[in-house]
């Protein structure tokens, strides 16, 4: 069944949009990323035009993300303090982030600028990610006991100290304020919520309490989201409404199943999951810059779409 | 007396310009209007059409037919990727300054049998004259052609582009019919419809045509409510999303509680 879409201009299968806004929607309520690092470059992949893919996809996280966050809500799994800071420093970085943008797409090379975020970001995180949770499931193999992640590092120093007792945190304010205002600026840049670095660093940077990582980082892309959605609908009118409600129907839905689906992984089996997919997204997107392409040229519109 | 004599000059004139030739062309389409609405997958116009004889034919070279559909034409950036320290990276964009978003063309021959490069050029038939560039920077000038090119080549593998040779039928040198094929990513806008009646290589005569290409039902809505209220659109999808977050939600406590 295929649905044209009014404001990208072009026609698409309903069901592969379900079906990727399901999975991706299930890694969301897993994981407490958005999901926008795998679904903005699918959606580009499949044929809907950069500029829209950013906005809608900005829209259906807002969706999956609220979602996802009344799940662990009443679970009790959401640290709001923690999420206001980190959605402060968020709102200050996008706003930073867009500025960069806008100077670089001047320059006409965003693209290469935004491919280049993509690999070398996705490829730390992941590696970084990926390497720590095999040792720590090694370690808790052997030894069968929980592994007891380093709590106290140079973070706990600064001044401006607040309890974040959910977090099972008394620390600075900074750090938190610190890590929102990068992923806002990356988020803006990459067009993304920006949660695949968040969770990283709140569990390795922070040393939050595993429980409360993923409805928080939920609770604070919510917002990003939306005041993203809320900016690219007023400025470049590029949110379809069709494509956002196909998406989010399958986003929903996919973030419930892995609200329930996640606490029932082993956290270590889990980030190793995420880890593995991050690395899959980074060496798909590495290798598309290296290879020699069929076609030598690319087509955009005369307005100057990204 | 003057008069006279220069209304006969203009009816000598007349009968000699290859526009009063011995036929017309009289044609339809089997549709005016394509309405874009959300589940619309692409269409079919037909055309069809015959030669009206209005005196008896003293040539006897057969008749051919060309039929062309172009769509709302708007200028292109295209970039070519270059290998820069290992990786293909997009180069300078070269604009041009202005493409069909659509083009189709069907003849009952090979184009370069059946039109002579003159009557090509002054009905601009072909994705040469469509495709328009007409002063690229200095460091593109000398591949002009390839970036023309580009457009062409890239626009027609995503079916957009057409060049259909022979499929236009000609019965008896008076009836003709054929169908252009709109894909299901087309834009809104006026797509002009002409026909064209050869006899040796040259047009004799032209029959032009349009069709509304609309947004339609709810496409239509959305597309407008995007356009002319941007910050309630805005709002609205995000409250679209919340209500669906929250629906997902309460939806799963109640049937599938844990």
């Amino acid at each position: 069944m295929t649905i044209y879409l009014p404001i990208a201009e072009v026609s698409v299968n309903a069901f592969i949009l379900i079906g990727l806004g399901g999975g991706v929607g299930f890694l969301s309520g897993i994981f407490g990323v958005g999901g926008g690092f795998l679904m903005t470059p699918l959606l580009i992949f499949i044929g809907i035009p950069p500029a829209v893919a950013v906005a809608t996809e900005a829209n259906q996280i807002v969706a999956s993300s609220f979602s996802g966050v009344l799940g662990h809500w009443r679970r009790g799994n959401v640290d709001v303090k923690m999420g206001g800071v980190l959605l402060a420093g968020g709102l200050l970085g996008s706003a930073v982030g867009v500025q960069i943008f806008s100077a670089l797409r001047a320059l006409g090379q965003v693209d290469l600028l935004v491919a280049l975020c993509y690999v070398v970001f996705l490829g730390a995180v992941g590696s970084l990610m990926f390497i720590e949770s095999l040792s720590a499931l090694r370690k808790s193999r052997k030894g069968g006991g929980r592994v007891q992640r380093r709590r106290h590092n140079w973070v706990h120093g600064l001044p401006f100290r607040m309890r974040f007792r959910q977090s099972n945190l008394y620390i600075s304010a900074i750090p938190p304020f610190g890590v929102g205002a990068l992923v806002g600026v990356l988020a803006a840049i990459m067009g993304v919520g920006g949660g695949f670095i968040m969770v990283p660093a709140m569990i390795y940077v922070l040393g939050m309490a595993a429980t409360v990582v993923v409805g928080t980082s939920l609770f604070q892309i919510m917002f990003v989201t939306g005041a993203t959605t809320l900016m690219h609908a007023i400025y470049n009118q590029t949110v379809d409404g069709v494509l956002a409600v196909i998406l989010l129907v399958g986003g929903v839905v996919g973030a419930q199943i892995g609200v329930r689906v996640g606490p029932r992984l082993k956290a270590e089996q889990l980030r190793i999951l995420l880890a593995m997919m991050v690395l899959a997204v980074c060496i798909k997107l590495g290798f598309d810059l290296v290879t020699t392409p069929d076609e030598f040229f690319t087509l955009s519109g005369g307005g100057g779409g990204h | 007396m003057t008069r006279l004599l220069a209304s006969l000059a203009l009816l000598m004139a007349a009968i000699a310009t290859p526009t009063h030739a011995a036929e017309q062309v009289v044609a339809g389409l089997s549709q005016h209007s394509v309405s874009l609405t959300t589940n619309f997958s692409g269409s079919q116009i037909f055309v069809y059409g015959s030669v009206k004889h209005v005196a008896p034919a003293e040539e006897e070279a057969p008749l051919q037919v060309i039929v062309t559909v172009i769509g709302p034409a708007a200028p292109v950036e295209v970039r070519k990727k270059e290998r820069t320290y290992g990786i293909w990276i997009n180069g300078s964009a070269v604009r041009i300054d202005s493409a069909p978003s659509f083009y189709a063309v069907a003849t009952t021959g090979p184009i370069r049998d059946i039109l002579s490069f003159t009557d090509e050029l002054r009905h601009r038939i072909g994705l040469d004259h469509v495709i328009k560039l007409i002063d690229p920077p200095e460091w593109a000038k000398d591949q002009r052609e390839d970036y023309r090119k580009a457009v062409a080549r890239i626009r027609e593998a995503e079916g957009l582009y057409s060049i259909r040779t022979g499929t236009v039928k000609l019965i008896e040198n008076e009836l003709f019919r054929t169908e252009i094929k709109l894909p299901a990513d087309l834009i809104e806008g006026d797509y002009s419809a002409r026909i064209f009646l050869l006899r040796d290589k040259s047009v004799i005569d032209v029959f032009e045509d349009t069709i509304e290409v609309r947004r339609a039902g709810v496409g239509r809505l959305i597309y407008t409510s995007a356009q002319d209220y941007p910050a309630l659109y805005g709002i609205i999808s995000i409250l679209v999303a919340l209500a669906a977050g929250w629906l997902a939600s309460a939806f799963f406590r109640t049937f599938f509680p844990n």
